[in-house]
């Protein structure tokens, strides 16, 4: 702005050329960068994707091979045998990610707002489970909640597996093998990717900005409803999106923790891959599955209104 | 906007266009039909060795818990060092493994693979395993021992010989079972006592196999009706809540900590869960109960055919064959063993599940092979039964 006051404003000096980019020769420089990336991308994603279209939309045996037929049916097929998965998948995902964002937020605020010189310690904390596998992160869950352990016994002793019994989330006096374990799990296995998003959003909103409202005589809790959940928006749209997604994939959680009625879609796949052997309706149903996540997470996004955060 | 709209619409014009020519050059060649196998050049007089992939703990060990001594004492007989790798977890998984490979009728790298005889039957279909040589064989050939002598799916042992033997029973659990009395599937299944805490497995020809012996059937002559009655029996009880999970071998921790009451179970588990637990024992219903094998394969290109060959016929001699029952504990599929495992180990060889005697050798009973076509319909029908 200031330069354009300088100059003349109408005529252009004839004389005078813009004068040479200086560094002509890294110009390629960037793409060059870019290319180790890019080729990552074609070579484990991008291909793979097309390699599974492409499956879905064959037909044929292992004896005699597939061929791609552009049998769009299986599609449908698979949509109509299997959507009791897929709402269940859902489903599933959705509550866990609302459980994270319940369990996670508050821990986060803590340690971005109040841990001090803990905070080192409480992040290590938060990502230490990380450190073992999923796999037997998930199985400790069975000896945690096994039936007539110390957690299912006091569960019982409160009553509280009644309260849940009736309203279909567990069956009879235990907890594994239900729905409610396999949620647990999810939201156990899938936490820290909703903790640490959040924590960063939150981490980076100055202090002197609670202390600007406090001044405004705004009550704690306008603080926080106006000022503090507002800026952590950010972190609250990618962490719920952290979570979902591999939530809704996810199959090891109901395999381990679940019972027939609590299949996922990832189940589903699992089993029409490796046993099945039924390659075209596994692809299909991992397209249709890609296409519900990109649709859920689009409206999520634009409703949200971050759309420019993420 | 309408130049943005528009630019994006014709890329992605382009790259449909694109995609379709994408799409039609994929798709998965023919399985082929290389009956007999496709044999390599042997190289096993050149390299001393020999590389045996295998399920894990499936082998003795030493206290040391490195060593193998069985397999080290054929590597000091025989100068043939084996490569031991424990890289078989799940026959389906491992299917899915080595298929490129065998489909493209490249080595695998491995040239002994050990796989439930339904999946060694699948192979041996497809024509992705090589035909043994007998002349290799005069051990395997004279002690293997009856009942796993001539499945219909490899007449003779043509192409495969046994690991080892793998009983399905039943088993329980005395402190979670509270007194109730379990002695036949059907106590498993209708039983509310039980409710929720029976266990099946997600091995269907084990699950299925004892409920069609429960119905009164043969698992190794059944008709599509049979099979249907049997999912619809097992589907009886899953929509009553009676059966907790379908599992793999993860049934073990299940049955120890009390969660199951009782479930399908394989009985080389229960010898080693009991020697833990006194809790556990397990019964063989009067009907029979299912045996099915590990077998040993040799697939296509393998590089070292006739030192995989004695190897195979190393563990068919009574003394090897006795010190790996003696610590494995599944059925050992060689005759004339029990005076070495005495030596070993008395109550493995007077223990029934390990050398069945002619009262239980009476009882068992195989699942018989399928043809591709119904083996994908019945995965069908029982991956619904288990929710998926």
């Amino acid at each position: 702005m200031a330069t354009a006051t300088e100059a003349p404003p109408l005529a252009p000096a004839p004389e005078t050329k813009p004068p040479r980019p200086p560094r002509r020769r890294g110009r390629w420089t960037p793409y060059w960068l870019l290319l180790p990336g890019l080729l990552w991308l074609v070579v484990f994603f991008a291909l793979p994707v097309i390699y599974q279209a492409s499956t879905s939309v064959q037909t044929g045996s292992l004896e005699e091979g597939y061929k791609v037929t552009w049998h769009f049916a299986t599609y449908w097929d698979a949509l109509s045998e299997y959507w009791p998965q897929f709402v269940r998948s859902v489903l599933y995902a959705a509550s866990a990610t609302v459980l994270c964002l319940l369990l996670g937020y508050p821990l986060a605020y803590l340690i971005a707002f109040r841990a001090g010189r803990w905070r080192n310690l409480i992040m290590i904390l938060v990502i230490a489970p990380f450190f073992t596998s999923f796999l037997i992160r998930t199985l400790a869950w069975k000896t945690i909640l096994a039936d007539g352990g110390p957690v299912v016994d006091a569960l019982n002793t409160l009553h509280v597996l009644d309260v849940t019994a009736w309203l279909g989330w567990t069956d009879g006096d235990r907890v594994l093998a239900t729905p409610l374990a396999v949620v647990c799990g999810l939201t156990y296995n899938f936490l820290p990717f909703m903790i640490l998003p959040l924590y960063t959003s939150l981490e980076r909103i100055d202090p002197r900005l609670h202390e600007a409202a406090n001044d405004l005589y705004a009550k704690p809790s306008t603080t926080f409803r106006r000022v503090t959940f507002p800026l952590s928006m950010p972190g609250v749209v990618s962490g719920t999106l952290l979570t979902f997604i591999p939530a809704s994939g996810d199959y090891i959680n109901s395999d381990l923790l679940g019972s027939t009625d609590t299949r996922m879609v990832g189940n589903v796949i699992q089993s029409q891959f490796l046993r099945i052997l039924d390659y075209p309706t596994a692809a299909a149903l991992s397209f249709i599955l890609m296409a519900a996540i990109l649709v859920i997470v689009t409206l999520y996004i634009r409703r949200s209104g971050t759309e420019d955060l993420v | 906007m309408y130049k943005r709209q528009l630019l994006r619409a014709s890329a992605g014009g382009a790259l449909a266009v694109g995609g379709l020519g994408a799409l039609s050059a994929c798709g998965i060649p023919a399985a082929g039909n290389t009956q007999g196998g496709v044999p390599a050049e042997d190289h096993s007089k050149e390299e001393k060795t020999v590389s045996f992939s295998n399920w894990t703990e499936y082998m003795d060990v030493d206290d040391s818990g490195r060593n193998h001594p069985t397999l080290d004492a054929f590597t000091e007989r025989t100068g043939i060092k084996v490569k031991y790798t424990e890289d078989i977890n799940d026959n389906t998984e491992f299917f899915g493994k080595i298929k490129p490979q065998l489909a493209a009728g490249q080595d695998t790298g491995r040239d002994i693979i050990v796989l439930t005889d339904w999946l060694a039957a699948r192979l041996i279909r497809l024509g992705w395993v090589q035909k043994l040589d007998p002349a290799n064989l005069p051990n395997a050939f004279t002690h293997l021992s009856a009942q796993f002598r001539d499945p219909d799916w490899d007449p003779g042992r043509a192409y495969s010989y046994p690991w080892q033997g793998i009983s399905t029973v039943i088993a329980y659990n005395k402190k979670a079972l509270d007194g109730v009395e379990v002695k036949t599937l059907s106590d498993l299944l209708d039983n509310t006592k039980l409710k929720g805490r029976v266990g099946l497995l997600t091995e269907m020809r084990d699950t299925i196999g004892m409920t069609l012996l429960d119905q009164g059937k043969d698992p190794a002559a059944f008709v599509a009706d049979d099979y249907d009655a049997a999912v619809a029996r097992l589907q009886k009880a899953v929509d009553k809540g009676q059966i907790r999970r379908f599992t793999g071998n993860d049934y073990t921790a299940d049955l120890a900590k009390g969660d199951f009451a009782a479930c399908l179970a394989w009985a080389g588990d229960v010898v080693q869960l009991k020697a833990d637990n006194p809790d556990i024992d397990f019964v063989i219903p009067d009907s029979g109960y299912m045996t099915s094998s590990d077998a040993m394969l040799i697939p296509n290109k393998a590089r070292h055919k006739t030192n995989a060959e004695r190897l195979i016929d190393y563990y068919y001699e009574p003394q090897p064959a006795a010190e790996l029952a003696a610590y494995i504990n599944f059925v050992c599929p060689v005759d004339g063993v029990k005076d070495d495992l005495a030596k070993i180990d008395e109550d493995a060889a007077n223990n029934p599940l390990i050398l069945p005697d002619k009262a239980m050798q009476a009882k068992s009973r195989a699942f018989r092979s399928l043809s591709s076509e119904e083996e994908t319909e019945f995965e069908e029908k029982f991956a619904k039964l288990t929710g998926a």
